[in-house]
Formats: C-alpha cells, structure tokens, sequence
C-alpha cells in the first residue's frame, strides 16, 4: 500500500513549498490588482467589484481546492471566478486529480485536507464527514442552497447535518436520438412509456439494420454502472420517490418484488433480443462495450436510441451535431408509470469545506450564490445548475438547457443516483458486479438480486 | 486582445495566477534538489572528517542509512500498518479480529478470485518463459538474430495497460449480421467460421486471452535472458556432448537444460512475482468481470472502490504471503548463483 509513501513524499516537499508560498506571497501583495479592490482589510469595495463586498476583508489569503475536474473543464471553473477572487484578494489554489476520489480520504487521513473540496458522491461525503473532519458551512451558504428544491438539502447532508452545498447539477433521465433519422423515417419522440414501447416495437419490426436501442455497460473497473442507471430510472419511474428512497436505505431490498418486477422491466427493454443492441450485436454485447462507444451506432442509423446521461455529449465525434434538428440530440425518458411525475434522476457535485477560516467561508459563500453559479454557466457550455436563481436564458446549447428545464422544474420528482447513495460495497461493487454479470453470463434475476443484497453490510 | 475591459483584469490575473502556479511548482522542485544535494554535501563532508576509531561505523551508517531509512518508511512501516489495518473493520476504527481473513477464506466469491490467481500464477510464467527459451534456441541459430531478438524484446517496453488495450482491440467482438473489428472475430470468420463467440465472455477461455497479454509482453524478457545463459555454457561441454552422441532434443534436455537450471528457475520465479501483482491487465479488460477476477484487482477494488480498508488490506497480506516465498527463493537462488561463478 502506497499511501505512507505519498504522504511522506508530501511532507518533504512541503518546506521548499512553503518557503516558495511565502516568497510569491509577498511578491503578489506588493503589485496592485487589475480590478482595484483588494486593498486593506476592511476598505469598500468599489465600481465593478462593490457586489463582492460581503467577501471583502480577506485580501492576501490563500484557500486551496480540490476536486476531479481536470483542464479545460477546470479553467473554465477558475474563469468564473478570476472577477471574485481580483476584487476579493482571495487566491484560490485549484487542484484538479485524476484520483481525486481515491486521494481525497488519503489526504485527510494524513493531515493534509484541503480547504475545499468539491465531492461528486454523497457516498464520499459521508465518509469525509465520518472522519470528523468536515466543517459545517457558514450561515450564509445555508440561506443560498435554499434556492435550489428541497431535496438537494438532503443529498448534501450527513445524518441530517448539512454540510455542503451543490455547485453543479446534472441529468440522467436522458434518451439520446437521431431527430434526422426520426424526422426521416416519420417517428415522434415518445411522450409515454406505451409510447416508447410502441415505437420500439415498430422501428424492431421495421426489420433493415436498426434497432430500436443500443447500450453498453463497460467501464473499467466501474463496468456495469450504467446499468445501475437503468434500473434506478425504471424503479424511480415506475413507484416514484419514497419506494427509491426507501430502496436506497435497504428497508425495500433488492430481492423485494417491486425491485425484481423493476428488473424484469429493465430485462424487457435492454435485454429484448429484438430490441438490443443496435450496431454491436446480441445483449450480451452490452457487457462488452464501453458506455463510450455505445451511442456512435445512432450515427450510422444501426440504432435509434441510447438511455445515457447528459454527459454523453461530450463523447459524440467532433462536428456532430447536437440540437433539436440536428445530428442527434436527447428527450426526456418517460416515466414507466404515468402516476409518477415527470422524474428526472440526476447527479450533482457538492463544496465540502475542511477549515473554517473566514477566508474558506467566503468563497464557500460565494460559491452557492445563484451569481456564481450564472457567471459559471456564462463562461461555457457543460456546466448545470438547479439553483432557482439561474436565468435560463443563459444557457446556450441545447441540452444543458434540456437538463436545467427538467432539474429545476418544481413539479418533477427529482432525485439523486440511488448507487452512489448506497453503501460503497453495493453501489461500487456487488451491484455493478451483479448487474454485471445478469446481463454478461444470463444469471437470473433472483440470484442478482440476493447476491447484491448479500454484499449490503451488516 | 478581450474587447471587454471588464473581462480583462480577471483574464490577466487568470494568466498572472497561471505563471504564479508554474513558478511555485518549479521552486519546488528546485528546492527539492538543491536541498538534497545540500544534506549530501554535508553528509559526505561530516563522514570525510570522521577519523579513528568511528570513521568506519560511520561510514557505514551514513551509506546505510538513507537506503535503510527510505525501506523502513515506504516499505516496513506501510507493510506493518497493511498488516495492522487487516485486523480492523471497513473505516479502520473497531478491532475486528480474524473477521477479514474469515471473510476471505469462505465468501465463494473470493475463492474464484484465489481459483483465478492461481491459473495465473501457473500458466502464464511457465508459457512465457517456455516460450522465451524455445524462440531462444530458434532465434540463436539465424542470421541476423539481433533483429528478431529486438522485435520480441519489443513488447517489454510497451506498458501492461495499453498491451492490454491492444489485446482487448484484438478480442473485440460483433453479433453475426455486423462487420468485425477485432482480428480474432475477423481471423475467424475467413475460415468460415460465421459466428465466432464473444471471446472476452467466454469462460473459461478468457482467463487465457487475458494471459497471452502477459506472455506477449514477457516472453521477450525470457528470451533476452535464457539466451545469454545458453551462450554463457562452456563449448567445451556441448563438444564433449556431442562426441558422446548426444544430439537435438537428447542435448537439449539433457545438457542445456540442466546447465542453463538456474537462470531458467529465476526467469520463471520473476515472471511469477509479475504476474502475481499484475492487476492491470485484469482492469483494464474486463474489469474483474465475466470470471476473471485476480487477487491484486480484488484488493484494490476493496480498498479504494468499496472503501473498505480492512477487507482490501487483508486480501494485500495473502498477497504478500504468496509473493514472499517466490522473492525468497529468487534471492537464495541469486546468491547461490553469484558465489559459483
């Protein structure tokens, strides 16, 4: 095991860092900012940066981040905001890593938390918060995360302690398309789960090259979350959000027959011979092919629709084009139950704060406001938030204004990626092994379920 | 030019930060340096003062002891704490005793795993070096063998990863009506073969496709080794072989072999000891799935996926104690080897 040695390494390098730190500490103190506040502690704020005078006083500090979002994604984060940190005089230290997930306990098991960090999984928060190390959030972040439903309170909080706040939203409840091939072969874009039924069916018995979907469950290590994804969409679709909840908390096990009929739902869609997997081959191909691959059949017409998340666009080829009449683009995935209204599914990522130095609580207050969080959907598309206090018309492309649509209507059942709210040893391991292995080796669903509820810990 | 003037002060102060960032790391790792030859300097000067009764003591300590101090940081103390964890429970806070070993030990999932890891550890050392000592005989007697020799020596300096991701290109597998994108599926299908199988699905074929990865990437190795051994025999011994009238297959088994013994067992020992810790291949293909799960991904998928210290740990320590013997066996041999010659 490796991690003495990081720390170790760490710790060495430290002195040499701190003194350089100190060094161009000083250096950047003395030249003036570009914005012209930043000057002594307690001086107005004035012309472009007087909205930034709650964060003043704190001019010369430092506050170190770190988070999994790598360049360019992360200099689109600094961008939002560079204008904050020039007025405020607060520099923040980004850092952005690979094994963020797996480097993140590392760090604060060895002494060396950051300030912040932003967290993708209330799993991981959890167990941050285990370690007594998170700090609760200033008052002011309280009040801000109020813009956003009530619901996200809960997934940034830990034994109903709230300790962080969502920076980011995104959706998973997404069927991406081809609205060329649809327009082309007179299909509508189902509005009901009959309707998608119905359609599948019909483009299936259309015969020629297509079928109705495609899918793929590789990943690496993590093979088999997307198929995590379809069962939590139909399970959240078909009882709606207190049986999901109640499933996350295992007081609905995995072998209760409301999840197996769930199953049997996902086994009649992603697992119907006539159905899957369009381009690849039989439904066992879907254990075989990466979740990247999955959707480029929809490009050459070998098959009509992928359930993947919103952040599938990232892996169309360069020069697709994505929009409602265009090469492909995505609607929302009907609820298998028409009682159910309109769930969406999403993930989010949240701000968890290791120090309470006044500093931190600024930018941890900065960073919930709703005008961050435009000034960050501003600097580039990729980028969605449920805060209420968004102008949806800054959204520029076509589907993070299709996810903000849906995340922060207030009549959809909105709710988070039940596997990554599961223990670790189920929502990163049997699950996805079982899963696995039900759609790789034909296991029965009986046995998939047993074993994963078999893998719940005690 | 930013036509914003607005936008301008954060967009410089974004390039100034940028440099700023660049300037720190660099001043690190100068630091770094120049604060370890700094601490040399003044070891080599404190050790070149010594005199009398200490020199040689000191000595000693001050060549010793940077090498024995790095050991006992990033080797013993990681190993006792591996060894300290195995015996707590997932967050590393209640004493659990022998639990993890017990969970190991009966939960039939693991016992595939051990199943696997054994397969491995049998096949893939034995084929590669097998392998490397037939190519080494055959490559030995051709014109112009430093090429051929560089050509399987080649694979070694290709990272298990991406082998692995080329293997896994190799085995890529489409349904009957599709056109193939693997080699294998498409090698079959010209010989009439319509609808070759899913390879990566087939146990328990798979666990061997995942193993030629390996001994593509080894057998090299094995080659490159056993051949300078084969080389490094006396002509004098082969000749007298030879006058005797042994020949062919009766010479090889009978005289290169056993004089080549040694290098062949240490060859065959390292590959071991690869292949025991190899983990990427498994990851990277199948992600320890379809039943090809190994002991090394298990362990990091208990640790770092499942955060579950104790269980990963645990499966770190039977590791360790398989791996063990097989390190000192090869240092015993090593040695026994060094002082003949």
């Amino acid at each position: 095991m490796t991690t003495p040695v990081t720390t170790g390494r760490r710790r060495l390098l430290a002195v040499p860092a701190v003194l350089a730190l100190a060094l161009t500490a000083a250096c950047s103190n003395s030249s003036s900012d570009g914005g012209g506040g930043g000057g002594g502690s307690a001086s107005a704020l004035t012309g472009d940066c007087a909205k930034y005078q709650a964060y003043a006083g704190h001019s010369g500090t430092k506050v170190s981040m770190y988070a999994s979002i790598l360049s360019p994604e992360s200099d689109s984060l600094e961008k939002s905001w560079s204008e904050f940190t020039t007025c405020t005089g607060i520099k923040i230290v980004y850092e952005g890593s690979n094994d963020f997930e797996s480097q993140l306990p590392v760090r604060v098991a060895g002494g060396n938390a950051p300030d912040l960090a932003i967290i993708p999984q209330p799993g991981l928060l959890a167990q941050m918060v285990k370690s007594g190390k998170v700090v609760k959030p200033p008052q002011q972040t309280v009040e801000n995360e109020n813009k956003w439903s009530p619901v996200w309170k809960q997934y940034g909080s830990v034994n109903g302690t709230f300790y962080a706040a969502p920076m980011s939203a995104n959706m998973k409840s997404l069927v991406w398309y081809s609205p060329k091939a649809f327009k082309a072969a007179g299909y509508e874009v189902p509005k009901t789960w009959n309707d998608l039924v119905a359609l599948s069916d019909k483009i299936a018995r259309a015969g020629g090259e297509a079928k109705p979907w495609c899918g793929g469950i590789g990943s690496g290590t993590a093979t088999g979350w997307p198929a995590t994804d379809w069962l939590e969409e139909v399970v959240l679709g078909t009882y709606g959000g207190d049986v999901y909840d109640q499933w996350i908390s295992h007081q609905v096990k995995f072998s209760d027959e409301k999840i197996t009929t769930a199953m049997k739902t996902v086994g009649d869609w992603m697992q119907n011979p006539a159905w899957v997997n369009g381009g690849f081959g039989d439904v066992k191909t879907i254990a075989t092919t990466t979740f990247q691959d999955a959707g480029t059949p929809i490009l050459s017409n070998k098959c009509a629709m992928l359930q993947q998340a919103s952040f599938y666009r990232a892996q169309w080829p360069k020069g697709t084009n994505i929009g409602p009449d265009g090469d492909v683009f995505a609607f929302h995935l009907p609820a298998v139950n028409p009682q159910v209204n309109t769930p969406v599914e999403g993930g989010g990522e949240f701000l968890a704060a290791f120090s309470d130095r006044p500093e931190v609580q600024a930018v941890q207050n900065y960073l919930s406001t709703s005008e961050w969080a435009s000034s960050r959907v501003k600097t580039s598309p990729g980028w969605v938030s449920a805060n209420q206090g968004v102008d949806k018309s800054l959204y520029t492309d076509p589907i993070d204004k299709l996810s903000a649509e849906s995340l922060t209507d207030p009549a959809a059942t909105f709710r988070f990626d039940a596997s990554d709210l599961m223990p670790a040893a189920v929502g990163s391991g049997a699950e996805w092994k079982a899963l696995t292995a039900w759609f790789a080796e034909g296991q029965s669903i009986q046995k998939t379920a047993s074993d994963i509820d078999a893998a719940w810990p005690q | 030019m930013p036509t914003d003037t607005r936008l301008a002060g954060p967009a410089l102060h974004l390039a100034d930060s940028l440099w700023q960032d660049a300037a720190i790391k660099f001043g690190n790792t100068a630091g770094a340096v120049l604060g370890f030859l700094g601490v040399l300097l003044a070891v080599f000067f404190a050790a070149g003062r010594a005199t009398g009764r200490f020199s040689r003591p000191l000595a000693v300590v001050l060549m010793l002891g940077p090498a024995a101090l790095l050991l006992v940081v990033g080797l013993v103390v990681p190993l006792l704490r591996t060894v300290y964890l195995s015996f707590y429970d997932a967050d590393a806070a209640k004493f659990v005793g022998g639990k993890n070993y017990g969970w190991a030990a009966t939960s039939s999932q693991i016992h595939d795993v051990l199943l696997n890891t054994l397969l491995w550890l049998v096949v893939a050392p034995v084929a590669a070096t097998g392998l490397g000592l037939l190519l080494a005989m055959l490559v030995d007697r051709m014109r112009g063998q430093a090429i051929y020799k560089s050509l399987i020596f080649m694979p070694m300096a290709v990272s298990l990863v991406a082998a692995s991701l080329i293997f896994k290109l190799l085995y890529e597998s489409r349904g009957s009506g599709q056109n193939q994108v693997g080699l294998l599926s498409q090698l079959a299908v010209a010989v009439g073969w319509d609808d070759p199988p899913n390879w990566i699905l087939s146990q328990p074929l798979n666990n061997f496709l995942l193993m030629s990865a390996m001994v593509w990437v080894q057998t090299g190795f094995a080659m490159v080794v056993l051949s300078a051994a084969i080389k490094a025999i006396p002509d004098e011994i082969t000749e007298a072989a030879r006058l005797d009238g042994a020949t062919g297959v009766r010479l090889f088994l009978h005289v290169t072999v056993p004089m080549i013994r040694t290098t062949l067992v240490v060859v065959l020992t390292t590959i071991m000891i690869i292949t025991l810790k190899a983990f990427d291949i498994v990851r990277t293909m199948t992600g320890g799935n379809f039943g090809t799960q190994v002991l090394a991904n298990e362990m990091y998928s208990q640790s770092f996926e499942q955060y579950n210290t104790g269980r990963g740990s645990a499966l770190a320590v039977i590791l360790f104690l398989a791996v063990a013997p097989l390190v000192v066996y090869n240092i015993a041999l090593l040695r026994k080897e060094r002082a003949t010659r």
